[in-house]
């Protein structure tokens, strides 16, 4: 076995909340070092993939491995080892409104990498000037932010630490779009110098062709396709097309029903 | 047999909540333990719980040892056993009344506020965010509040005691005309050791039930601002009934011969 081990690994991954069946066999792959970007509806289950692996939502059935190793069912010391290889950000920012937004970025330094306070503050307003928030930014509290400002905390949050894996749930959404590019050039910067590997959702195509390596995307449940950036405009696959058009006709059907 | 059901049901439920409980309580407990330990976070927990409760229970104490004195008189001196006054005042407040009004008025500042806090950190999806940043929110959230109320419970209690007492001599001296130097006498002779002490096991165990209630029901909250509202009232509601349920029982430890 000379075949190289992806950085993760789903095979088969199951979830329902009751008798919502969300996730339904899903498989896919990310390589060490690559920048995948999950695209799909609404709703489709993105945001529960990601959680699935971080195990934070526990799914019915599949397996997801870290580099080779299997984290479902993983838990104590275990699932603490593996988390810290990732950092999050959440779709709402989540961050912590207890304490300052400086308290926020360097959460991850003092707790997890015991990191002295005042040095951890000089790495937090650094990535915090990354995302385009000045010093007095660190000082405000998470309450007194704009959305777009709260989401930009919690990307200098989730990269602060340096992890070798970065999950980013729709980084550039209520961003302005001079925001979101340098938002995406951020992202970019992290696979390509850093050398992380990423995971991001989007449902933005502008920023999905720029920071994705390969894209997929996810309909009721599974991967329905995968495939380098430069392909996803000839898939050949109608749902694809339909989704990178926005339109609103084609194979995917919005349950809606006219005025 | 469709009466059967239910309560079946019901208990099978009740099974299952007090395993859940049992399971977190365990969990709590194991992770104040070990390290890593947030000194700063049980001292502000401390602040929180045994400093700012200091007014509530002082109050409560107080005018609780004054109609404790009051009363009494009404009903004693019918049999002619006002002297009697000092002895139920400092028995009742100690024993009963001091740990049981303190958890109560506790619980209502200290077990909401917890469980909001908690339960809003939960919907917000920032107990995840915990999760992911490699910290553990047993060890940070849950530990050191637990700490907090199992080490400030018996101090108020220890405080609401002696300004009990205190409100019963006021009352006493100023109102019915006891004398001040026999009224601590009788006071002194009267208390064992046992009473404070049953006292203070009491509130530990209370600030234990309050803190762990709080901090239950907060991190099992679901859904949005109804779902933290929910949390909280259980929170409250649960921790009281304990408090009665094992105030009983510890007294039954304690003194039933
Ligand atoms: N904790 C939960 N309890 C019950 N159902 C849930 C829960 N979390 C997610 N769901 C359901 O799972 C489905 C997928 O949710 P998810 O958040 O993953 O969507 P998404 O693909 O990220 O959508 P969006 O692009 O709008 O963020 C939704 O239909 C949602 O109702
Ligand atoms: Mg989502």
């Amino acid at each position: 076995m000379t075949e190289t081990v992806p950085k993760i690994r789903m095979r088969g991954l199951c979830k329902a909340f009751g008798d919502k069946v969300v996730l339904d066999g899903l498989d896919l792959d990310v390589g060490q070092s690559e920048s995948v970007v999950v695209i799909g509806g609404s709703g489709t289950g993105k945001s529960v993939m990601l959680k699935c692996i971080l195990g934070l939502l526990h799914p019915e059935a599949g397996s997801i491995q870290v580099d080779g190793e299997e984290v479902v069912g993983l838990h104590g010391q275990d699932l603490e080892r593996v988390r810290r290889k990732f950092g999050m950000l959440f779709q709402n920012a989540a961050l912590f409104d207890s304490m300052p937004v400086w308290e926020n970025v360097a959460f991850g330094l003092v707790q997890g990498q015991a990191v002295p306070r005042n040095e951890a503050k000089e790495i937090a307003l650094a990535k915090l000037a990354a995302v385009g928030l000045g010093m007095n930014v660190g000082e405000l509290w998470p309450a007194e932010l704009s959305g777009g400002m709260r989401k930009r905390v919690g990307l200098a949050r989730a990269i602060a630490t340096t992890p070798e894996i970065i999950f980013f749930d729709e980084p550039t959404t209520g961003l302005d779009p001079i925001m979101g590019d340098v938002i995406n050039d951020l992202i970019v910067k992290c696979v390509r110098e850093l050398g992380a590997t990423a995971l991001s959702i989007t449902h933005d195509m502008a920023s999905a062709r720029k920071i994705a390596d390969r894209i997929a995307m996810l309909y009721e449940g599974k991967i329905i396709w995968a495939g380098p950036t430069a392909e996803v405009d000839r898939s050949g696959n109608p749902y694809v097309e339909q989704f990178i058009h926005g339109n609103a006709e084609g194979p995917i059907e919005m349950e809606v029903r006219a005025l | 047999m469709p009466i059967l059901q239910p309560i079946g049901r019901a208990f099978l439920g009740f099974l299952e909540v007090a395993g859940r409980l049992t399971v977190f309580a365990g969990t709590g407990v194991s992770h104040c333990v070990r390290p890593p330990i947030y000194p700063r976070l049980i001292l502000r927990q401390m602040v929180e719980i045994g400093y700012y409760s200091l007014p509530v229970v002082g109050l409560t104490a107080i005018f609780t040892g004054m109609v404790l004195a009051l009363q009494s008189y009404t009903g004693f001196a019918r049999f002619s056993a006002e002297s009697a006054i000092p002895n139920v005042v400092v028995v009742s407040i100690t024993r009963e009344l001091g740990p049981v009004l303190a958890g109560l008025m506790v619980t209502g500042r200290i077990a909401a506020a917890m469980a909001a806090e908690i339960g809003t950190m939960r919907v917000t999806e920032q107990i995840d965010a915990l999760d992911t940043l490699a910290t553990n929110p047993f060890k940070y959230l849950v530990a050191p509040r637990l700490i907090a109320g199992v080490t400030m419970l018996p101090i108020l209690v220890l405080v609401a005691d002696a300004i009990g007492v205190f409100g019963g001599y006021v009352v006493s001296i100023f109102k019915l005309g006891f004398n001040p130097g026999n009224y601590i006498k009788n006071t002194m002779d009267f208390v064992e050791t046992m009473d404070v002490v049953s006292g203070l096991v009491k509130a530990g165990v209370f600030g234990f039930l309050i803190t762990l209630m709080g901090c239950y029901h907060g991190y099992n909250s679901k859904g949005g601002a109804q779902g933290v509202g929910t949390a909280t009232t259980n929170a409250v509601v649960s921790a009281s009934m304990l408090i009665f349920c094992f105030n009983y029982f510890i007294t039954e430890i304690f003194f039933a011969r």
